[in-house]
């Protein structure tokens, strides 16, 4: 059905009157005087009326002789195996100058929420080759563990890392990659490819780019694309799917631009009231189903404003996803790559994800003593900015030690370096061994006689 | 006739509704999709859809129930998992696949089983409501008793014993010239409080095996709990652990609006753990109900309302019920949205202006009370809710609204998390209003001193705040050697006592009585330590004894070795702080 009855535009929205038999949540066909083609989404069906949100951007329309045809479904993508090696834009056009895919099946890009009963929980250790990762917030099969940074640091090279590096022990195969973008820079986004072409690991991935210049609106789609086909791929076609997506925080400024074009009653700092909401629908989509082989991992990125963690973004974003990595300015300063302050970080299914049979047994008490120890350190740095370092007792300037070495030498790595589990663990016990021994209380002490340096020099 | 004339999101409106009335749940669209008339206006009404509403359009009808939300109450509730308004995931499974679809009905709970029914009244029997006709064992734990409906009275005319369906007549019962016949199954609407007898005093601790809880801020049973605390800082493994633990018969766990995955461990975990009373699986005495934060917002907003009116259920029958919310917030957010949708005046922070008394409401159902029934019996449904304030900032308004209205606030600190001090709750912040209530129960049932070493332990930690204020300037080098005693035992307090690990085998439960045992053990070596420093004992020399080391590890001596350890550090300290 089309309309040339267009009674309003403003900001990211168009309303169209004397409309009948409008479908929320529809895709409308929007063609300007001029001939060029956008496509919009009903945000609020009437009696007559619809609200239209376009996602290529309002300009050009005109209440005259702009037409809207109303399509009678909500938006579909279609997807195919063939996808893998292909890069789209933010609303799944190929950015690539190859041709259209040849769909296997057409998906309605908002899913629907997976059935709690049917899930399987995640529980298969992935390696990343990252110690501060691996051993003290580990990633597991089907998790979302977001990356919280902020701007200037580098996440994008630590997600190109993780992207390259993480293979599930025991197993050959390789991780397909959906990387959605949006509004990224252009730099940003051919260092992603290039790193990707670097590694010959173009052919396994599916890249859905919308980059800063590209239409605002169009991002509120990317992520949904991105996860259907994720979802294709990992439960139709049996792969294991890591969804890398960047930056979330552009994607919530969109989701603000709509509501307050709207005239919503706005939440906290102008963010619309069911955020919270809107982000699970993105952020659920991860995990695994029984009886099903493939599984979907997610990493969103996003980047706090003002590195500030009580952000709404980062904020309910931590409160749906299973943990969060936070990127530290402080370390990037000391020169520290990765820059992952571990203290804030946290992986909920680690404990899981590890132990005897998965990683190694001592893993779990050496990743909470390495904590309690770092925090300790921590505390200790802020006394000697005012007492000293000599007013400290004995033991206390060991665990200051501590928190040094851990930077540097466990936290520290080299972005191509990929430490196997059991390399990071020694790392960890060394430094351990630095402390005294009636210290280690997290550590049984049956690990502490099987791994603890000092007994390993024993045995030789 | 009724049609829909708007959709925006989860609020669609409709005309033709006049004679329909507020809260009656209504049939929307083509594909009979369930939702709830919240707002009348002429002959337009409000809806809040509980399904997903993408496809849904104008002029497609409407149809009223006559009836408002409700949940059906009966054998098989315990053991199901639900989602916000009752529908029972596993039968949606079958009937939808692994994703939640839409216009899907299936029965809350199963109308073909029959089960066992054994009358516990004769013929004759003069009976007034909430009077208890007969038992059927619904799970191996709980004997799910039928009860004379609210508003029947009478005389048994026939009274059956067999195996009935729940929609079977068990009983008939005649008052005067009325016949009521009377079934195991019972509809009750969810936003309406199920009537008893009296509100009594809370006087029985409900105990959680949780040390903090238990020994510092103890909640009592029918009494009402908020736990805060940001992301990250532990909220869900507490309310899993309380789950698993507290000694509750019945157990209502009502996930609403968190993530997926962890309602799936709990329905994977909860058949293979056992509870330490009974040996038997915790999922026996267990109802969850789980409404993901993707779910439709809406069916949140239903969830704590459908889990309270559950809990009430068994506690009417005289059990002593505990609802777990996790989160209350969500809960909150799902009215903000629908109010918002429904362009009214916002409150603070966008929520809306009844957000207060809908908490106090919520609340208020909790108590230790009399129920319906000429037996008098008495039993308890207690809330713990979650909360889950934005940036960890309890000033927020749905936290500062539960804390006007709950009696135990167990704050969790993110500092104690960062660290991986777990539970994290910080025991300066946190308090509980039970205290004097429970006073004479503990005295009897733990051990007489119990109180009095409370504040004992709880000075000492307080005391630590100070001191700690004084080594940030000077160093601990710097004081008193009596003080240095306090911190080192106020570190013991808080790494050997306070410290527990969910994960451990032995320490997940740890007794009352073990409790007690280990207070009073860290007490004593704080005795011992300053009636040494007292014969010149250097604070260096204290720090260095072995003892130290058993009491780090007095946390996973298991409950039946644990009498004879205890002698065993009382007899080493005395030894070795002899001075």
């Amino acid at each position: 059905m089309e309309y040339k009855s267009i009674i309003g535009v403003s900001g990211p929205l168009m309303v169209v009157d004397k409309v009948k038999n409008v479908c929320y949540n529809e895709v409308v066909e929007i063609e300007t005087s001029t001939g060029e083609r956008k496509t919009g989404q009903v945000l609020d069906a009437m009696l007559d009326k619809a609200v239209v949100q376009v996602f290529e951007g309002t300009s050009g329309l005109d209440t005259k002789n702009t037409k809207a045809r109303f399509l009678g479904e909500t938006m579909h993508i279609a997807v195919s195996q063939d996808m893998l090696g292909r890069i789209f834009d933010g609303a799944g056009r190929p950015r690539d100058k190859m041709p259209e895919i040849v769909p296997e099946d057409r998906l309605d890009i908002n899913g629907y929420p997976m059935n709690p009963t049917a899930r399987e929980f995640p529980r298969e250790f992935i390696q990343t080759g990252i110690s501060a990762i691996d051993c003290m917030n580990t990633l597991v099969r089907g998790q979302k563990l977001p990356i919280f940074s902020g701007a200037g640091l580098p996440h994008n090279e630590l997600a190109a890392q993780i992207a390259r590096q993480a293979k599930v022990l025991g197993k050959e195969e390789e991780f397909a990659v959906v990387f959605a973008a949006m509004g990224i820079t252009a730099g940003e986004s051919s260092f992603f490819r290039k790193d990707f072409e670097r590694t010959g690991a173009l052919e396994r991935i599916v890249s859905f780019i919308n980059l800063a210049d590209d239409p605002t609106i169009e991002r509120i789609i990317t992520p949904r694309l991105a996860l259907t086909t994720a979802e294709y791929l990992a439960f139709e076609k049996g792969m294991n799917v890591l969804v890398i997506m960047t930056d979330f925080t552009n994607y919530c400024e969109a989701l603000r631009e709509i509501s307050s074009a709207r005239e919503e009653v706005p939440g906290r700092r102008g963010y619309p009231g069911y955020l919270y909401t809107d982000l699970s629908m993105s952020y659920e989509r991860a995990g695994r189903i029984r009886g099903k082989k493939g599984t979907i991992t997610q990493i969103p990125i996003l980047t706090m404003p003002g590195d500030d963690i009580t952000h709404p973004i980062p904020d309910l974003t931590g409160y749906i996803t299973e943990g969060q990595i936070v990127l530290s300015r402080q370390l990037h300063r000391k020169g520290i790559y990765p820059p992952i302050d571990v203290l804030p970080c946290l992986s909920r299914l680690m404990n899981q994800g590890i132990g005897p049979g998965k990683t190694r047994e001592d893993h779990k008490d050496v990743s909470n003593q390495l904590y309690a120890a770092y925090a300790e350190g921590r505390d200790l740095r802020d006394l000697v900015a005012v007492v000293g370092e000599e007013a400290l007792t004995e033991r206390d300037q060991k665990f200051l030690e501590f928190a040094e070495r851990f930077e540097s030498e466990f936290t520290n790595q080299d972005p191509d370096e990929d430490r196997t589990i059991e390399e990071t663990l020694s790392i960890g016990w060394d430094l351990l061994s630095v402390l005294p021994e009636r210290d280690l209380k997290r550590v049984s002490p049956k690990w502490i006689e099987k791994y603890h340096p000092k007994n390993k020099k024993k045995e030789q | 006739m009724a049609r829909i004339i708007r959709v925006a999101g989860p609020l669609v409106e409709a005309d033709g509704m006049r004679g329909n009335r507020m809260h009656e749940l209504v049939r929307v669209g083509d594909k009979n999709l369930i939702g709830e008339i919240i707002r009348l206006k002429g002959d337009v009404a409000s809806i809040q859809v509980y399904e997903e509403t993408s496809g849904l359009k104008p002029n497609e009808p409407v149809e009223g129930t006559g009836r408002p939300l409700s949940v059906e109450l009966g054998p098989g509730v315990l053991k199901s998992i639900y989602d916000g308004i009752q529908r029972p995931l596993d039968l949606i499974q079958k009937q939808a696949g692994d994703y939640i679809t839409k216009g899907i009905i299936v029965p809350p709970i199963d109308k073909e089983k029959k089960w066992d029914f054994v009358p516990t009244v004769k013929e004759g029997d003069k009976l007034e409501e909430g009077d208890i006709v007969g038992e059927i064992q619904e799970t191996q734990v709980i004997k799910n008793k039928v009860m004379v409906p609210h508003g029947m009275k009478g005389r048994v005319e026939n009274i059956y014993s067999g195996k009935f369906k729940v929609t079977d007549t068990v009983c008939v019962i005649s008052d005067g010239g009325k016949r009521h016949e009377i079934s195991s199954m019972q509809v009750w609407p969810v936003r309406e409080p199920r009537p008893i007898k009296e509100k009594l005093e809370s006087s029985i601790p409900l105990i959680s095996g949780q040390r903090i809880f238990d020994t510092f801020f103890p909640l009592a049973k029918g009494g009402t709990a908020a736990i805060p605390g940001p992301f990250g800082s532990g909220k869900t493994v507490s309310q899993h652990q309380l789950a698993k633990w507290v000694d509750a018969q019945v157990i209502i766990y009502v996930g609403c609006g968190e993530r997926g995955n962890e309602m799936t461990e709990v329905l994977e975990e909860f058949p293979h753990l056992f509870d330490p009373k009974n040996n038997l699986p915790l999922m026996e005495r267990t109802c969850l109900i789980a409404n993901t934060s993707n779910m439709p917002v809406a069916a949140r907003e239903a969830s704590v309302y459908t889990g309270i009116t559950l809990a009430e259920y068994y506690r009417d029958m005289g059990y002593n019920a505990a609802l777990m919310a996790d989160s209350t917030s969500r809960w909150a957010e799902a009215m903000r949205e629908i109010s918002g949708r429904l362009e009214e005046m916002p409150g603070e922070e966008g929520y809306p202006a009844y957000l207060a008394s809908r908490l106090a409401e919520f609340y208020e159902r909790a108590g230790r009370v009399t129920c319906l029934g000429k037996d008098n019996r008495e039993a308890s449904a207690s809330i713990i809710g979650a909360v889950s304030p934005p940036g960890g900032d309890f000033s927020e308004p749905v936290t500062q609204n539960t804390l006007r209205v709950t009696r135990v606030f167990w704050a969790l600190d993110a500092k104690l998390a960062d660290r991986r001090h777990f539970p994290a709750i910080n025991w300066l912040t946190s308090y509980t209003l039970y205290t004097d209530d429970l006073k004479d129960w503990f005295a009897k049932n733990v051990g007489d001193d119990f109180n009095t070493m409370r504040v004992e332990a709880m000075t000492i930690l307080q005391k630590e705040s100070e001191l700690e204020e004084i080594v940030q300037l000077v160093g601990p080098d710097a004081l008193p050697a009596r003080e240095r005693v306090v911190l080192d035992v106020a570190r013991m307090l808080r790494e050997d006592f306070l410290q527990q690990n969910a994960f451990h085998e032995v320490d997940t439960y740890c007794s009352p009585k073990k409790q007690y045992k280990m207070l009073k053990t860290i007490l004593k070596f704080y005795a011992h330590a300053m009636g040494a420093i007292d014969r010149g004992m250097e604070p260096e020399e204290i720090s260095k004894v072995a003892v130290i080391d058993d009491i780090a590890k007095m946390k996973y001596v298991p409950e039946d070795k644990f009498e004879e350890e205890f002698n065993k550090m009382a007899k080493k300290m005395e030894e070795e702080l002899k001075g």
